[in-house]
């Protein structure tokens, strides 16, 4: 993979919330990062290692402090300008007014797309993340997992470079949560999107990505990068692979090392 | 399998509505018919006097005998009612989009329209017949206006304002401009925030008019016709009168409840859901 250029390259980002202030907060610090086209990466790590913030930065919803976020060789600005980036919530964050289908159409209103390109892109996605039927339907007669998907296919409708997700299965109860991990795996198979994943579940880290990013807290920055080299398709089957629980092993015990690391290194700072 | 069930069960399960919506307003009728048989019994066990308290079929007979009085005198007002609902709410709507546009406006004007609107503004009422003229509708017009504007303006401004951050960051995410976030998120997001102002609007106005009108007003006028008959002691006549300003108000308030169900569809749904 990696003789790839990076699609998103993170150089030494460093973000600080409230500059100057008595509740000032290094949220991340001095974090490199390159994820290559097509890479499913998850981010992990405790409350308040800057995740988020990481995610935010790559998707220039929020500034660095200093250093800077490339995407596909441009700042991230322009990216952003560009629409390249697709993003997913934790909540749908679907809009109450508009049917399944107009939501999953609102970032192609905006972006001055045809009535019929809108209406046959809408389509496919729908049709990818099977909710064909419920295309008439209101968001809020529809179960937490159907709305996820929803969102989904909004943030692809208009094929993003990169799709940016945070903790977007976080709200949804464990059977849910695990189908829904298995048909996100479906869709990126699909449309080859790299994706950048949010989660403070080791277990969903490991099954979803090629990369797992561990990151320890205050100042968040990254504690190990770790290849998971499981075997893709992956399925339910994955889930009791004995590589599964290897995997699962290493990114907890680095999840642990990183979290005793941060005491010696930046405390009392 | 859903699509044919929901087909096959549509007029039995409308019927079914039907009937359990009567079933449902039942005990109101039932209490309603209650009070005015238990008015009536009250007035002719104590020996009320008819100037103090009418009774219930008196002034049923008053209402018939003055209908051709107090028809017109209620629409009279029902025009100054919804004149100043009129330019009140768009005043109200249109600075309130001034104030999304320009934070500054909505920082330097939020905390007087919040004050304000905590004042009595019918004792305006007086200053008004001065400015514009007893017998100007408008006198009373300008009263209903402001009774109406604050509370509209206040409640949209905090439903452009109050929209879901993830909302706003989503199509941030779309680098769009703020006139599209204003029209997809901000105005949609303001719609039950300005309808449930409305729908006070449409009540404080009946209540404007016809307070107004009691500081005078033409004689053709709703308020006038309370104030005078009182006056004279012609209470079932003033009652007959009041009737029709309940009739007045609670049209209004079904009329703009029928707006807000064309307008917002989805929010009906929304609500009866979540029941």
């Amino acid at each position: 993979m990696n003789e790839n250029n990076p699609v998103v390259s993170i150089q030494g980002a460093t973000k600080v919330f409230n500059e100057g202030g008595t509740d000032r907060v290094q949220a991340v610090k001095d974090v490199e990062l390159e994820v290559y086209p097509g890479e499913f990466v998850t981010l992990i790590g405790p409350s308040g290692c800057g995740k988020s913030t990481l995610l935010r930065l790559i998707g220039d919803l929020i500034t660095p402090t200093s250093g800077g976020v490339k995407v596909n060789g441009k700042h991230s600005k322009q990216a952003r300008i560009d629409r390249d980036y697709g993003m997913v919530f934790q909540d749908a964050t679907l809009y109450d007014w508009r049917t399944v289908n107009k939501n999953v159409q609102l970032p192609l209103e905006v972006m001055g797309y045809s009535h019929d390109d809108r209406e046959k892109r809408a389509a496919k996605m729908l049709r990818l993340v099977q909710l064909e039927e419920f295309a008439n339907h209101y968001p809020w007669q529809l179960s937490g997992g159907m709305q996820q998907r929803v969102a989904i296919a909004r943030a692809l409708a208009f094929e993003p470079a990169i799709l940016l997700m945070d903790e977007p299965f976080g709200a949804l109860d464990e059977m849910t949560r695990e189908r829904m991990q298995l048909e996100l795996l479906n869709i990126w198979g699909q449309t080859s999107t790299t994706v950048i994943f949010v989660t403070h579940s080791i277990p969903e880290a490991v099954f979803l990505s090629s990369r797992v990013v561990v990151m320890s807290a205050r100042p968040g920055r990254i504690h190990a990068i770790i290849d998971i080299d499981l075997p893709r398709p992956r399925g339910f089957e994955t889930r009791e692979d004995p590589r599964f629980f290897e995997r699962l092993t290493e990114v907890r015990e680095c999840l642990r090392a990183g979290e005793s690391g941060k005491s010696h290194v930046e405390g009392y700072k | 399998m859903t699509a044919t069930e929901t087909t096959f069960n549509f007029p039995h399960s409308i019927l079914s509505a039907h009937r359990q919506r009567f079933r449902r307003l039942l005990p109101a009728i039932g209490l309603l018919l209650l009070g005015l048989l238990a008015w009536e019994a009250v007035v002719i066990i104590f020996r009320i006097e008819g100037f103090l308290l009418p009774k219930p079929s008196v002034i049923g007979a008053t209402f018939q005998d003055q209908f051709l009085v107090v028809l017109p005198a209620g629409l009279f007002t029902m025009r100054e009612a919804v004149g100043g609902f009129a330019i009140g709410s768009v005043l109200g709507i249109g600075i309130a989009l001034a104030t999304a546009r320009w934070t500054l406006i909505s920082e330097g004007v939020m905390p007087f329209a919040i004050a304000v609107n905590s004042t009595p503004i019918i004792a305006l009422a007086p200053i008004m017949n001065n400015w514009f003229g007893i017998t100007n509708p408008f006198s009373k017009m300008s009263i209903v206006a402001l009774i109406v504007f604050f509370p509209i303006m206040i409640n949209t401004v905090r439903g452009l304002r109050q929209v879901d951050p993830d909302a706003l960051e989503l199509l941030r995410s779309y680098a769009t401009n703020e006139r599209t976030v204003l029209l997809k998120l901000r105005i949609p997001n303001a719609l039950p925030y300005l309808f449930s102002a409305l729908k006070i609007g449409s009540t404080l106005s009946v209540i404007g008019a016809i307070v107004s009108e009691y500081f005078g007003g033409t004689r053709e006028a709703l308020g006038v016709y309370i104030s005078q008959q009182a006056a004279l002691f012609h209470f079932a006549e003033a009652w007959s009168a009041i009737m029709v300003a309940c009739f007045m108000g609670i049209t209004f308030y079904l009329l703009v409840l029928i707006v807000e169900r064309l307008v917002m569809p989805w929010h009906f749904a929304l609500r009866a859901a979540e029941e």
